[in-house]
């Protein structure tokens, strides 16, 4: 059964320096890390120290509460350093490669006969149980919970973000491998949301969902809305096909491979294309001399409006398969607020780059503009194609009123799926992390 | 890099109106000044890391734009009056008439600004906060709405009270119940009448008493109307050759404005829509029922006349005072329609219905919003429960 669903409300942001279909080369620093800082909540508790040496899916740390959720070691080699910030919170496991990629060997069995228990105890031994997310709230999966559905996106539809279809061909057995692994987590229903045409409607074994309509229709939390909404009460667990074609690897040859392809995108890039990497590695690896301009430019790891930025000797975040790379635009604009703005993208109408629109167009990490309180009605409404009142439900937030985050529908979202509220915004407000304010006290009261 | 000199200028004087510094009284005022010459250079720190170009000063500085034609028609229309007064509008060259007009109008409109926003700069520094943008919006629609024989004093104090009152008691733009302009309106309604309605305030006479011509009554059409003396021309008052005040009388620049909003996106068309359609929804039924000349009145000339117009494009669309959520908008709309048609026409004693229709319909915005809100709850517990 499959099912069309149009999306009509969202935006897509056309941004400059979309990766090309072409496989470049990395500069191999050897660097690696696991950051403890990728995963909302985590309290993480070592389990190696300075110069241990490791295999990929060799412990690094777990999870206090919940210490049989492990993370592990993406590479093989020696722990180099375990960095550190204020009040001692660790930053960074990082590791120095010995360029063998030899994985910890973890049981390989008949997919078929697999069961529930040895999957969970699988997806934890090999650290690939927290690329999972856990909605609602976006945390990492409860070991204990029993999920309602799983919910799969084959597509990322954030500003060039990498295409599946391109960096995950000719892999679909893995990936059906790992749909049949994932399936055995839950007793409801496997969902796939697919974009029309897509090339990965061949799988089985997932009720299929085409999303046709512009960003956030890849995110989860869309489709979790449109096709199945969250109740009080549930927990449904999701994934992206990269992490799926991980599983699917481990579970078939019994080796933790991180390897995926990477696009390094975004208007400062030079060539920007994908990269070969494993997960975990340095931006040096990826970006090292690619970029036009190397003293004023901004690097994120991820997409543009929901990365994280990076220094410039930093280390991609564990889940992201997207290094985007974007001017940061310091500098002041004399009379901005008036000026025609022939260049200036924007969702709405105001500037003249909406009588002659183009491809794309470099945006910068600008504000462009002052916070000021809430003014303006109707922007975010106009890019969140949910059934949520997304200016109310902040409001919620902000006055600290937990029925109403409640019955507003903070258990439908996560800062990705308001990220474009934020964009859009023309008194600048924090849409994300007031949102993520409003979850955590959400996540401390019903603990 | 490009404006550096400028951003110089202001990173020297900078120091001097921080805290300890000579000036420091002024901060709100220096910061003001400071992102008037320039968007600043600060980028994101957290959340997405690019954002759009639109804020809220390009936002203000369009609805300001919107207004330029009925502000530039007003002035030009004080003169057409007062020469048609006179009599001696046929031997009057176009940019005399014109000059005669904006001499009497600019006062007020910078006595609005620097009243409203000498207030605002002071509570931005009280505050400590950047300054906000509303007041230039409401800076240019005051006097728009005002008759043009208001003292200026009047205009003052009307300014004061709208600005503490309405908007900075509430916690200032964006937290404001009422609409700045309307409440200002509203005040000089209530506390000086014989000065804003009647027949002898919307026509600029001056020193010129003597020669006015016989036959002269400087009623609006709508004061005509009250005394069953309906004497107008529709397309009199559609180009706004009417008496009245000084920005709403021509529904034709008014309409220009409202193009201008609607293909910017910045004004709400669900909200002009919505009020029209309430306007000729009302005036049908009571053109069907009609017991005198002014219920008589054909249901489509309402929208040109009086500040129905300016009303529905400029006042009702205020994002801060209106309903917020799109099903929300309709109602409050269609509500500000019908009530504006019905305060004029069967309360002949306020026949500038549509102020008072929107001051009210204000007041009920958060309550629409409410029960819109409160159906969407509904569904989402509705839901969660057939789910159990």
């Amino acid at each position: 059964m499959s099912n069309t669903i149009k999306i009509k409300k969202g935006f897509d942001i056309k941004l400059k320096g979309q990766a090309d279909l072409s496989i470049g080369k990395a500069v191999d620093t050897n660097r690696y890390a696991v950051k403890p800082t990728d995963f909302l909540g985590l309290k993480p508790k070592l389990c190696v120290k300075a110069d241990d040496i490791v295999k990929a899916g060799t412990p690094l740390f777990f999870d206090k509460s919940q210490p049989e959720v492990k993370f592990t070691s993406p590479v093989s080699g020696k722990v180099v350093a375990i960095n550190r910030g204020e009040r001692r919170r660790i930053l960074e496991i990082e590791i120095e490669s010995n360029g063998k990629f030899e994985s910890v060997d973890f049981p390989v069995e008949e997919i078929k006969s697999l069961n529930r228990d040895k999957v969970k105890k699988n997806l934890l031994e090999s650290g690939l149980w927290p690329f999972m997310v856990q909605r609602p709230f976006g945390v990492i999966p409860q070991v204990n919970e029993m999920p309602r559905d799983i919910f799969i996106t084959s597509f990322d539809s954030s500003p060039l973000a990498p295409d599946y279809e391109f960096t995950l061909a000719g892999e679909m057995e893995n990936i059906q491998a790992g749909i049949d692994v994932v399936s055995k987590l839950s007793k409801g229903k496997v969902y796939l949301g697919l974009r029309p045409g897509s090339k990965f409607s061949t799988l089985k074994g997932v009720e299929i969902n085409y999303l046709n309509g512009p960003h956030p229709a890849g995110n989860i939390g869309i489709q979790l809305h449109k096709i199945a909404p969250l109740n009080k009460g549930e927990i449904v667990w999701t994934l992206n096909l990269q992490t799926l074609l991980y599983i699917g690897k481990l579970f078939k040859t019994g080796k933790l491979n991180l390897e995926r392809l990477v696009a390094v995108c975004g208007s400062e890039v030079k060539k920007p294309q994908y990269i070969k990497a494993v997960a975990g590695a340095s931006v040096k690896t990826l970006i090292n001399g690619n970029t036009k301009n190397e003293t004023n430019e901004r690097l994120i790891s991820g997409n543009v409006l929901t990365g994280e930025k990076l220094e410039e000797n930093g280390f991609t975040r564990l889940i992201d398969n997207q290094v985007t790379v974007i001017p940061e635009g310091n500098e002041i604009e004399p009379f901005g607020w008036i000026a025609p703005g022939f260049n200036k993208f924007t969702a709405g109408k105001t500037f003249l780059s909406k009588l002659m629109p183009r491809k794309s167009y470099v945006l910068n990490a600008n504000y462009h503009g002052g916070e000021r309180a809430f003014v303006v009605s109707g922007q975010y409404e106009k890019v969140l194609p949910m059934d949520i009142y997304p200016v109310y439900l902040l409001k919620a937030i902000l006055v600290n009123d937990i029925d109403k985050m409640e019955n507003l529908g903070i258990y439908e979202v996560v800062e990705e799926d308001m990220a474009l509220c934020e964009y859009v915004c023309s008194s600048k407000i924090e849409v994300q992390s007031i949102l993520r304010n409003g979850i955590n006290t959400m996540i401390k009261e019903l603990a | 890099m490009k404006g550096q000199g400028i951003k110089n200028f202001f990173d020297k004087h900078r120091p001097k109106f921080e805290k300890g510094g000579k000036l420091h009284p002024f901060q709100s005022v220096f910061e003001g000044f400071e992102t008037f010459m320039y968007v600043p250079d600060a980028t994101t720190k957290k959340g997405s890391h690019v954002r759009d170009y639109i804020d809220l000063k390009r936002t203000m500085i369009f609805v300001v734009l919107a207004v330029v034609p009925t502000m530039l028609f007003g002035m030009y229309n004080i003169g057409y009056q007062h020469y048609h007064a006179i009599g001696e509008f046929a031997q009057t060259s176009f940019w005399q008439v014109f000059i005669y007009g904006l001499i009497r109008v600019l006062p007020v409109i910078v006595v609005s600004y620097v009243v409203g926003l000498a207030i605002e700069f002071t509570f931005a520094q009280i505050k400590g906060h950047e300054i906000n943008e509303g007041y230039l919006v409401s800076g240019i629609l005051i006097p728009l709405v005002l008759p043009i024989d208001t003292p200026l004093w009047m205009v003052a104090i009307a300014v004061a009270f709208s600005v503490i009152i309405a908007k900075e008691a509430f916690g200032g733009t964006g937290m404001n119940i009422w609409n700045p302009a309307l409440i200002a309106r509203a005040f000089l309604f209530f506390a000086y009448p014989s000065h804003m309605s009647g027949d002898s305030v919307w026509v600029r006479i001056g020193a010129d008493a003597d020669k006015v011509v016989d036959g002269f009554s400087g009623a609006t059409p709508l004061g005509m109307a009250l005394t069953g003396n309906i004497d107008y021309n529709i397309w009199d008052a559609f180009w706004g050759f009417i008496p009245g005040s000084i920005g709403e009388t021509s529904t034709f620049a008014i309409l220009l404005g409202a193009a201008f909003l609607l293909i910017t996106g910045i004004g709400s068309w669900r909200i002009m829509l919505s009020t029209v359609l309430g306007a000729l929804f009302t005036g049908l039924i009571i053109n069907a029922f009609a017991v005198n000349p002014f219920m008589e009145i054909p249901f489509w000339h309402h929208l040109f006349l009086g500040g129905f117009a300016f009303g529905a494009v400029f006042m009702a669309t205020d994002p801060v005072s209106a309903a917020q959520t799109p099903a929300g908008k309709w109602i409050y709309g269609f509500l500000i329609g019908v009530m504006a048609i019905v305060i004029r026409v069967l309360n002949p004693a306020y026949p500038e219905g549509v102020m008072l229709a929107i001051l009210l319909m204000n007041t009920f915005a958060p309550l629409i919003d409410h029960y819109v809100v409160q159906a969407n709850v509904k569904k989402r517990l509705k839901r969660a429960a057939a789910n159990v």
